[in-house]
C-alpha cells in the first residue's frame, strides 16, 4: 500500500546517526589527543622510574626491570620456552579459559533465569547457592587436579566454577527485575510462556548478563591459570609456576603481561558483542567511562 | 474486520445487533491481601455492561479501583466474587480478541518500531515477513511512517504511545481496554491521540472500556460515561453521551450539549472526589 515507505516525510533524516555518534564521541573527541598523551606520559614515567631504580638501588633479582622483562618476552617468542613454543602455551590456556567460559556462562544463564522466574525453585535452592558461593572456590582447583588429572579438563572445571557464579547471580537478578507490564502486555498480545521467556525475559536480562560476562572472562582466565599453576604439563600457569621455582621474577612478569594482553583482547571482543546486542539502548549509557 | 480502514460498515451493525453484551460485570468484588494481614477491598458489587461497538469511559476518584476492573476483564487478575463475562463467557484466562493498552510504557525497548508493532502477529504464529507487512501498514495508520527502524528510546512519549496503539490494534481486538493511556502526554499531543483513536476505532465494532480521570477526554470519546464511587468502587451512575460522530475532540468540547453532559458527570463525581479527599486528609493527620 505504500511505495513511499522508505522516504519518510516526517522523519528527520539522519536522526539515528546524530543521536548515536556525536553524543557518544563528543566528550572524548575533544580531549582525545590530550588523553592519549597523558596516558603515554604515565607509562613512560612508571617504566622509566622502575628501570632507573632497578639499575641503581633496587635489586633486580627480586624486582626485575622493564628491559629484562621485555627481553624475556622476546626470548619466549623467538626461541621458545622451557616447555616448547610460547604460542602453544597461550593456545592451551586460552582454550581452557574459553571452554570454561562458555560452559560456565551457559550454565549460569540457564540456571539464573530458571531460578529468577521460578519462585518455588529459588526458595528451595537459595541456601545451597549461598553456601556454594561462600566456598573458596579457588581451592577446588586442587581437588579437580586429583579428580581429572593434569590434563585440560581440570583447568576447564576450575574456570567453569569461577565463571558460573559470576554469571548466575546477574542472570538471576536480571530475570527477576523484568518489568511486569511488559510481561502482561506480551500475554495480552498472545504470547505463551515460552515466548515470554524468549522475547521478554531473556532480552530484559541481557544487559545484566552481558555486564557479568566481562568479569566472567577474567575469571575464566584466572581459573585456567590457577589450574595450571596447581598442576599441569602445559600452559601459561605452568610457565609462571616454573619461573617462581627458578626465582625468575622477569619470567613471572612476562607471563603476567601476556595474560593481561589476552584478557584485554577478549574484553574488547566482548565489548564489541555488547555494542551489537544492546544497540537499542539509549547512547547515554554507552558514554559512561567504563573501568 | 480483517480489512484495513473503516470500510466495514455492514459488519459493524451486524456485530452491534449480536446477542448479549460484549463485556458484563455482575456484582463483582475484588479484595487484595495487604501487608498487615487484613484484606483491602478495591471493588465491591461492581456492575458494568458494554455492548459490542460501544465506547464506554470509566471515571472515578483517584485510586478507586478503575484499573482493577480492567485487569479482571482482561483475565490478568481474577475476581474475588461475582461474575465477569466477556462475549457471554466467564473469564478464566485472557479472552480471545482482547486488546489492552496500559498506562505505563509497554513497548519493548529492544525492538524497533516495526518489530514492536509486529509482536502480536508473531506471537500468534504469523510468519516474520507477513507480520512485518501488516506492521508496516499499521505504523502508517498511526502516523509513524518513516520511523519503522527507530528504537523506542529515540521517540517522544507521544510517538511511543502511537507504537503501543498500533501494537494493540494490529490484533484487531473486538474488546479494547485502555487504562489512562494518554495521561502522561501534554494536552495537544493527547488531543491528537484521542482523534487518532476515534479514527482507528470507528467502524471496527470493537467494544471499548476507557479508564481516565480526565472528564473532557471521557466525554469526548465515549458513548457512555460510567462514574465510579470512592473506593471500594461500585458503579454510581451511567450517563449516556448523545453527541454525534464523527467527532473532533478539540471542537466538540466547546459545544453546549457537551457542557451539559460535563456538568452532569461532574455533579455525580464531585461527591466521590470529596470523600476521597477527606480520607486522604484523614490519613495524613
Amino acid at each position: 500500500m505504500s511505495p513511499d515507505v522508505e522516504t519518510p516525510a516526517a522523519a528527520p533524516p539522519g536522526v539515528v546517526a546524530e543521536t548515536q555518534d556525536p553524543v557518544r564521541r563528543r566528550p572524548r573527541g575533544r580531549w582525545a589527543p590530550k588523553i592519549t598523551g597523558a596516558r603515554l606520559l604515565l607509562i613512560v614515567l612508571w617504566l622509566g622510574s622502575w628501570e632507573l631504580s632497578a639499575s641503581t638501588f633496587l635489586d633486580p633479582f627480586y624486582y626485575s626491570k622493564p628491559t629484562a622483562i621485555g627481553a624475556r618476552i622476546v626470548d619466549w617468542f623467538t626461541s621458545g620456552t622451557a616447555f616448547g613454543s610460547i604460542w602453544e602455551q597461550m593456545a592451551v590456556t586460552l582454550e581452557e579459559a574459553v571452554i570454561g567460559f562458555v560452559i560456565g556462562s551457559l550454565a549460569g544463564v540457564v540456571l539464573g533465569v530458571l531460578l529468577g522466574r521460578g519462585r518455588f525453585l529459588a526458595e528451595v535452592c537459595a541456601p545451597f547457592i549461598k553456601a556454594a558461593n561462600a566456598i573458596p572456590r579457588i581451592v577446588l582447583a586442587s581437588l579437580f587436579v586429583i579428580w581429572f588429572g593434569l590434563g585440560m579438563s581440570s583447568k576447564v572445571a576450575t574456570a567453569v566454577v569461577l565463571v558460573f557464579f559470576a554469571v548466575f547471580f546477574n542472570a538471576f537478578q536480571g530475570a527477576r527485575e523484568v518489568d511486569k507490564t511488559l510481561i502482561d502486555n506480551a500475554r495480552i498480545l498472545g504470547a505463551g510462556p515460552r515466548q515470554i521467556l524468549m522475547t521478554i525475559v531473556l532480552p530484559s536480562a541481557t544487559s545484566w548478563i552481558l555486564a557479568s560476562l566481562h568479569v566472567a572472562f577474567g575469571f575464566a582466565l584466572i581459573g585456567a591459570i590457577v589450574g595450571e599453576y596447581t598442576g599441569a604439563d602445559k600452559g601459561l600457569g605452568l610457565l609462571i609456576n616454573h619461573a617462581q621455582g627458578t626465582f625468575d621474577s622477569a619470567g613471572i612478569y612476562a607471563g603476567m603481561i601476556i595474560i593481561t594482553v589476552m584478557a584485554l583482547l577478549a574484553e574488547s571482543l566482548l565489548t564489541l558483542l555488547e555494542g551489537r546486542l544492546l544497540a537499542w539502548r539509549p547512547p547515554s549509557i554507552a558514554t559512561e567511562v567504563q573501568i | 474486520m480483517t480489512s484495513p480502514g473503516p470500510s466495514a460498515e455492514g459488519d459493524t451493525s451486524a456485530t452491534r445487533q449480536a446477542a448479549g453484551p460484549a463485556i458484563e460485570l455482575r456484582g463483582v468484588t475484588k479484595r487484595f491481601p495487604t501487608r498487615d494481614g487484613r484484606d483491602y477491598t478495591a471493588a465491591r458489587d461492581m456492575t458494568l455492561t458494554v455492548r459490542s461497538g460501544e465506547f464506554v469511559s470509566v471515571v472515578g476518584p483517584t485510586g478507586c479501583g478503575k484499573s482493577t476492573s480492567l485487569s479482571m476483564i482482561s483475565g490478568l487478575a481474577s475476581a474475588s466474587g461475582g461474575d465477569v463475562l466477556v462475549q457471554g463467557r466467564p473469564v478464566t484466562g485472557i479472552p480471545d480478541g482482547l486488546g489492552y493498552m496500559f498506562q505505563q510504557d509497554a513497548v519493548l525497548p529492544w525492538r524497533s518500531v516495526l518489530d514492536n508493532v509486529a509482536t502480536g502477529p508473531r506471537y500468534r504464529g504469523v510468519g516474520k515477513k507477513e507480520a512485518r507487512e501488516q506492521a508496516r501498514e499499521w505504523v502508517h495508520k498511526v502516523g509513524l511512517g518513516g520511523f519503522e527502524r527507530y528504537y523506542p528510546h529515540q521517540l517522544s512519549g507521544g510517538m511511543r504511545k502511537r507504537v503501543a496503539l498500533a501494537q494493540t490494534l494490529i490484533n484487531e481486538p473486538s474488546i479494547l481496554l485502555m487504562d489512562e493511556p494518554f495521561s502522561a502526554l501534554d494536552v495537544q499531543t493527547r488531543e491528537h491521540m484521542q482523534d487518532l483513536l476515534l479514527d482507528l476505532w470507528s467502524g471496527t465494532g470493537a467494544a471499548v472500556v476507557f479508564v481516565t480521570h480526565d472528564l473532557t477526554e471521557a466525554i469526548a470519546l465515549a458513548d457512555t460515561v460510567v462514574v465510579m464511587t470512592a473506593a471500594p468502587a461500585t458503579t454510581k451512575n451511567v450517563i449516556p453521551v448523545n453527541l454525534e460522530r464523527p467527532r473532533r475532540v478539540e471542537e466538540i468540547r466547546l459545544e453546549e450539549s457537551f457542557l451539559a453532559v460535563y456538568r452532569e458527570v461532574w455533579n455525580s463525581l464531585r461527591q466521590e472526589v470529596e470523600i476521597t479527599r477527606a480520607r486522604g486528609a484523614g490519613n495524613v493527620a
